[in-house]
């Protein structure tokens, strides 16, 4: 029957992708339990947790699709399509690296030194701290929808990026702190395990600095 | 004219049968922002729907009627024969009410409107000559079809802005909601009342003063306000909704604004609407009787009545289910945006209806939510769909032509001879 001024209205792709930029966090944070195994030196643990990484990752996948799916060019929307392609395409660098570094780690079988291992944990942390912070963000997504991105949740959220801002500094002065750690150390090391320990904490470093591009992507949505 | 009781029987039914259709498929398009965004119920709507759709009809019904009635065809070229314009207003109820049932099993979404029009055009071309149609007024008609959508999105586009600006970028878009909210609700209340007052009520046989207007169109805009105004103050704060979303609250004040535009948006269906169904059996009326091509008799009361019974019915009939079908999909309105489009709608259209002008509800909605859409305010409009709603105006007449056509020459061969 009738009803065709509801078809439309397109769907949203707020939800899908604030889901996704859940899904990428998670897979961000599990990074955590993965590292900590690591310096426990429990391999099945390892192993276990670098699948769930890999599953959220394809999770992610799966709502990116739902994403760009839903978004013809035939829409006329608040924001430019390709600024929202654009920032869910960031987004999924945060869980692309999640799945780069383990995979990496757990290929090798590689172990963290004794000396620099306190540090390396909580810089991953503090890399998690900051896509929390772009998490927490793009929850605002739907709010700043709501409110045309001006005014009072504008601000809100530009306030959001500026913190992003400080964890991705801190993660800067952490990754100079480990690596000069590292170097002190690494001629008592394989030098091949050494390249790649290197590698792992810049991977490692990337998820803050992707969380940070982020937080430029919602400040262009902000500058419509 | 010996077969007057059958021709008053047919246009009565064929009326009915038009209204009952504009009744199950065209009011779930005007009510569908109202339901989509959770403002009101379906058994709300469905209520709501039946009392201002026929009060729309009955108080605001009268000028668009007049116009379908005896402004499209000049009749002063079947003086001689007046069954003609009977036989002719006949096929055209007809044929825009079987075009509607098709068209709606399809799922194509034409317009009452501007079948109706292209019906009465179309057998007046053909059976009387293009001398006998008003060009004028027919053109008049097409431009407000291109206006009307223009004029929605425009106030749209303002009205969705001031809740932007006075409500949804400051720091305490609760506590402003709930000042301005009745400020909303008077305006509109006011506007509709004094454009009925104005332009509609002279068919119902009241004249009122200037004063007199004024007065009853601020009292009515002030009691409904103060009523909102009670409504939204004991609106609770849901706290773990505003956490989720901080703007919940603030979107609940607006929903119960929505009740108030679903009602306007009811009322200037009916006014405008009803006409499509009742304008030709009018005519016929106004024939049929008096046995000349009779101008200047008023509508009869009872007519209009007919009109807003038939889409209640309608409603009661298929409603139900078509609203509940548009409001499921419709999730992406919340209140402020459906607000500001019904609003915008139901504004042009009451003043359409004032004018005589007979518009498309659907037309002036969709442009009026393209013009919430312009001031940024819906995430995603599919302008594809867009297009297809508009284009359909341009499929929709000739195809109204055509079938009234064919109706003619079938009701001149099997009553014809009988006159």
């Amino acid at each position: 029957m009738a009803g065709y001024i509801s078809k439309i209205f397109g769907a949203s792709p707020v939800g899908p992708m604030q889901d996704h930029m859940d899904t990428c966090y998670s897979c961000a944070k599990e990074l955590t339990t993965f590292f900590e195994h690591v310096v426990s030196g429990n391999w099945d643990q390892v192993e276990s947790s670098r699948n769930r990484i890999v599953e959220l990752e394809h999770a992610a996948d799966e709502f990116k699709r739902q994403v760009r799916s839903q978004l013809p060019k035939s829409l006329l929307m608040p924001v430019p399509r390709e600024d929202l392609m654009e920032l869910m395409q960031v987004q999924d660098e945060i869980a692309n690296r999640a799945r780069d570094v383990s995979g990496l780690v757990l290929g090798r079988r590689m172990e963290l030194p004794a000396p620099i291992q306190k540090e390396f944990l909580s810089f991953v942390s503090r890399n998690v701290d900051a896509a929390k912070k772009a998490r927490k963000s793009i929850r605002e997504l739907d709010e700043l929808y709501e409110s045309g991105f001006r005014g009072a949740e504008a601000k809100l959220v530009e306030s959001l990026v500026h913190e992003m801002d400080k964890i991705e500094d801190d993660t800067d002065v952490m990754q100079v702190e480990i690596r000069a750690k590292l170097f002190l150390i690494e001629d008592t090391l394989p030098p091949v395990n050494v390249i790649f320990l290197y590698r792992i904490i810049e991977l490692t470093g990337d998820i803050a600095d992707v969380a940070d591009r982020i937080g430029r992507r919602i400040q262009v949505l902000l500058s419509h | 004219m010996e077969d007057q009781v059958l021709y008053l029987t047919l246009a009565g039914l064929f009326g009915l049968f038009m209204a009952w259709g504009i009744g199950a498929n065209d009011v779930a398009n005007a009510m569908a922002t109202s339901i989509g965004s959770k403002a009101i119920t379906i058994r709300q709507a469905l209520l709501v729907a039946a009392v201002f759709e026929f009060s729309g009809a009955v108080l605001a019904g009268g000028e668009v009627t007049s116009t379908i009635r005896r402004g499209i065809i000049d009749s002063s070229y079947v003086v001689g024969d007046p069954e003609l314009l009977i036989f002719g207003m006949l096929a055209a109820l007809l044929a825009a009410g079987v075009w509607l049932l098709v068209a709606s099993r399809k799922g194509w979404p034409v317009s009452t409107t501007h079948s109706i029009i292209g019906a009465i055009v179309g057998f007046g071309v053909v059976a009387l000559g293009t001398e006998s149609v008003s060009w004028g007024q027919v053109t008049t008609i097409a431009a407000s079809w291109v206006a009307s959508p223009l004029t929605a999105g425009i106030i749209a586009y303002g009205i969705y802005n001031s809740i932007h600006w006075l409500i949804l970028v400051r720091e305490d878009p609760l506590e402003r909601a709930r000042r301005y909210a009745p400020l909303y609700v008077f305006v509109t209340v006011t506007l509709i009342a004094l454009i009925t007052i104005f332009k509609g009520l002279t068919h119902v046989g009241l004249t009122l003063t200037t004063l007199e207007s004024y007065t009853i169109a601020i009292g009515c805009g002030l009691i409904v306000a103060l009523g909102g105004r009670w409504f939204v103050m004991r609106i609770h704060v849901d706290e773990k909704a505003d956490r989720e979303f901080h703007f919940a609250t603030v979107e609940k004040v607006f929903a119960v604004l929505m009740v108030i535009t679903a009602c306007s948006m009811a009322f200037a269906h009916g006014s405008n609407d009803v006409a499509n169904a009742i304008g030709p059996v009018a005519a016929v009326i106004s024939i049929a009787r008096s046995g000349l091509v009779e101008q200047a008799s008023p509508i009869p009361i009872w007519v209009l009545m007919l009109g807003g019974f038939g889409i209640v019915l309608g409603l009661g009939t298929f409603g139900r289910h078509v609203i509940a079908t548009v409001g499921d999909r419709i999730t992406a309105l919340t209140p402020t945006r459906g607000f500001s489009a019904e609003l915008a709608a139901a504004f042009t259209i009451v003043f359409a209806s004032g004018t005589g002008m007979p518009v498309s509800t659907t037309h002036t909605l969709v442009g009026a939510v393209l013009g919430v859409g312009m001031a940024r305010g819906i995430t995603a409009i599919n302008l594809g769909v867009v297009g297809r709603i508009f284009i359909s105006w341009v499929i929709t007449i000739p195809a109204g032509a055509v079938l009234s056509i064919i109706f003619f020459y079938l009701l001149r061969f099997f009553f014809g001879s009988a006159g």
